[in-house]
């Protein structure tokens, strides 16, 4: 039996994320059928209701992977703090929330905006959930003695999604829904910045990782560290407005963001500089898994900065918004970034049988990389599909709307069959973990 | 205390954003900008919400990327109230077809007069600067 120090209430948090990852993946295909077979599936499951099934799906992987992280995390840091009864009724909510939300997804409620299209009460519910989740960190932090710059990250990430959430239902008071282009305004700079606090819980997941594997202490408690993140949570805060460059709202908006996303060279730069050193230490510990997905998540973050910062200019942001560009975006980032660095962490904290990942299992080091393949081909399609609507936009229009989609046939054809086989690799991967959470978890509890 | 530097830091960022945000919340600006809402036209953006227009349309390019952005669509040539209303009823091969009652249609249609209002949704409508900046025409 496992004893209590090692029974760890974030791994519940983890397998119900996985959970949901399993049913966004299959959502996210079977809305993706639309493009080459339209409306296919109209009668049972409308690509109306598989759009927010697949992204919510997604969201609440996120988040209740990340939460499940951060109290694995301080299960390990500070053994004994976290309260898991209040945990407990956490998971309990949330599950309930996911039920009552997808449920209406099916039968067509809908009501809210987007990426949260539910009936907006249930809003309430899942702000409950997050409530919990903040009064159990802060009593762990209160006891915990050292604060390395991951500690600040989850209490940012934490705190921002709660003000960011309820900025999102805004709309709900008279006042910010009188005026069209204000409302929206305050939309996206609260979408934007809710994306950054879930970012910050993960990336410090991903460098408490890094400080466990790698056994270097020394770094994230560095000043370098914490003016990394300080420019990480300077642009949650003011790097929003890239998303509404077209929108007619006041023109320091637009000013406002376009410089502040121009510090994101920083990040870039850091990245080409360390990659040397970085290259060296893979070489050294590629063989462990969790770092393996680590080390890839540092890829496709160069990736996806480099294609930030192109639809950061205004200029090109003309071709890039409401194209497949800003898909590429945001799948790129959720799945190259997000998702990576959270199954890396999956392996660390499910430690499906430690042989098993070192050496062997070719299995899994196959869809390892047909992971990193297809979702290369998924996103490369992606950013062709959305240039080639970009030039159609920017163009005379000769074409109308249906013209200029079946041009891109081809292309989505490409996107549905990458789409698919990237939601096997990552379906492989995802039963390997949840093995492990179950053996971990129920086999063994006799003895 | 040598972590006090990332206090100071951290508060002064804060306050940098509720001031932000007060600003965004608060400005008139907007309110010159022909932006305005009806009730009716708020209604409407209900409307638009509850069938989930968003899933496949966009307003200023955000929102789903099956069908057009529709943020202008009540001003082009030839596409009326009634092209809006019997296409929404209708709807097409990929477009599903709704049954909106009576009221909901009226307050559809001002919701997208009052989109349309607002401003150009056309990217065309810009012009690039050499700093990569935007300005409209
Ligand atoms: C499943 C995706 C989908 C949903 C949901 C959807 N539409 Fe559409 N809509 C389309 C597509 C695709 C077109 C392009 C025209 C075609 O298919 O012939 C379109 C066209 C239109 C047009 C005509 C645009 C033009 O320029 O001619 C209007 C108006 C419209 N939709 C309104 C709505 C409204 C209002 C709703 C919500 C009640 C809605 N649509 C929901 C997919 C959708
Ligand atoms: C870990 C895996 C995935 C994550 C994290 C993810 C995330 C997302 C996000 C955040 C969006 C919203 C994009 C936006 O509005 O700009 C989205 C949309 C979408 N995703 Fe995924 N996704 C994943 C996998 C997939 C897969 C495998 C497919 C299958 C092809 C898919 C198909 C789609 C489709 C069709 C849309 C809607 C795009 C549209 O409006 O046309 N996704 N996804």
């Amino acid at each position: 039996m496992k004893t209590t120090n090692e029974y760890s209430i974030g791994e519940y948090f983890i397998a119900v994320a996985l959970i949901m990852l399993i049913f966004g993946l299959i959502f996210g295909v079977l809305a993706s059928a639309n493009y080459i077979f339209p409306a296919y599936s109209k009668n049972w499951l409308g690509f109306v209701q598989l759009r927010p099934l697949h992204v919510s799906s997604i969201m609440f992987f996120i988040l209740i992977g990340a939460s499940g992280c951060v109290y694995s995390s301080f299960n390990i840091i500070s053994p004994y703090k976290i309260n898991n009864s209040l945990a407990k009724l956490q998971l309990g909510c949330w599950i309930l929330s996911i039920i009552f939300i997808l449920f209406s997804y099916f039968n067509s409620k809908f009501g809210g905006r987007e990426y949260w299209e539910f009936p907006p009460k249930y809003a309430i519910l899942i702000a409950f959930t997050w409530l919990l989740f903040i009064i159990n960190v802060i009593r762990i932090i209160r006891e915990t003695k050292e604060k390395p710059v991951y500690i600040w990250m989850w209490a940012t990430g934490i705190f921002f999604f709660i003000l960011t959430f309820s900025e999102n239902y805004l709309w709900q008071f008279p006042y910010f829904r009188e005026h069209f282009v204000k409302d929206m305004t305050i939309q996206w700079k609260a979408n934007g910045s809710l994306v950054g606090s879930w970012n910050q819980l993960i990336y410090g997941t991903s460098f408490f990782l890094i400080e466990k594997i790698s056994k270097n202490k020394s770094y994230a408690k560095s000043n370098l560290a914490f003016v990394m993140y300080f420019l990480g949570l300077f642009n949650l805060m003011f790097n929003w407005g890239h998303h509404i460059y077209t929108l007619p709202t006041d023109s320091y908006v637009r000013y406002v963001s376009y410089i502040v996303s121009m510090t994101e060279w920083i990040f870039l730069a850091r990245i080409i500089y360390t990659f040397r050193k970085n290259l060296t230490e893979a070489q050294k510990l590629f063989h462990h898994f969790p770092y393996r997905f680590l080390f890839a998540s540092e890829i496709w973050v160069f990736l996806n900065l480099s294609l930030a910062l192109v639809m950061s200019v205004p200029a090109f942001n003309l071709y890039t918004h409401g194209t497949h560009v800003t898909v590429a975006h945001a799948m790129g980032t959720t799945i190259g970034i997000n998702t990576m660095i959270l199954l890396g962490a999956c392996f660390e904290f499910l430690k499906p049988e430690t042989d098993l990942l070192s050496n062997g299992s070719k299995l899994l080091k196959f869809f390892f990389w047909s992971f990193q393949i297809t979702l290369f081909v998924f996103w490369i399609t992606l950013i062709i599909m959305g240039i080639k609507k970009g030039l159609w936009q920017m163009g005379n229009q000769s074409d109308s709307f249906n013209m200029m989609m079946s041009t891109l046939h081809g292309e989505f054809q490409v996107f549905v069959v990458s789409g698919f086989m990237l939601m096997i690799s990552l379906v492989v991967i995802i039963i390997s973990l949840l093995n492990s959470f179950f053996r971990n978890h129920f086999q063994f509890k006799t003895i | 205390m040598k972590h006090y530097w990332k206090i100071y830091f951290f508060t002064l960022l804060q306050i940098g954003f509720f001031i932000y945000s007060y600003i965004l919340y608060s400005s008139n600006s907007f309110q010159y900008r022909n932006d305005y809402k009806s009730s009716s036209a708020q209604q409407g953006e209900l409307v638009w919400q509850k069938y989930n227009c968003q899933s496949c349309h966009q307003m200023y390019g955000l929102g789903g990327y099956l069908g057009p952005d529709l943020t202008n669509v009540i001003s082009v040539k030839g596409k009326n109230n009634n092209y809006i209303l019997a296409i929404i009823k209708s709807g097409s091969i990929q477009m599903p077809s709704f049954n909106l009652s009576d009221v909901e249609k009226i307050n559809l249609i001002e919701f997208l007069k009052s989109t349309d209002a607002s401003g150009k949704a056309d990217p065309r409508s810009f012009d690039s600067q050499f700093t990569g900046m935007i300005s409209n025409k």
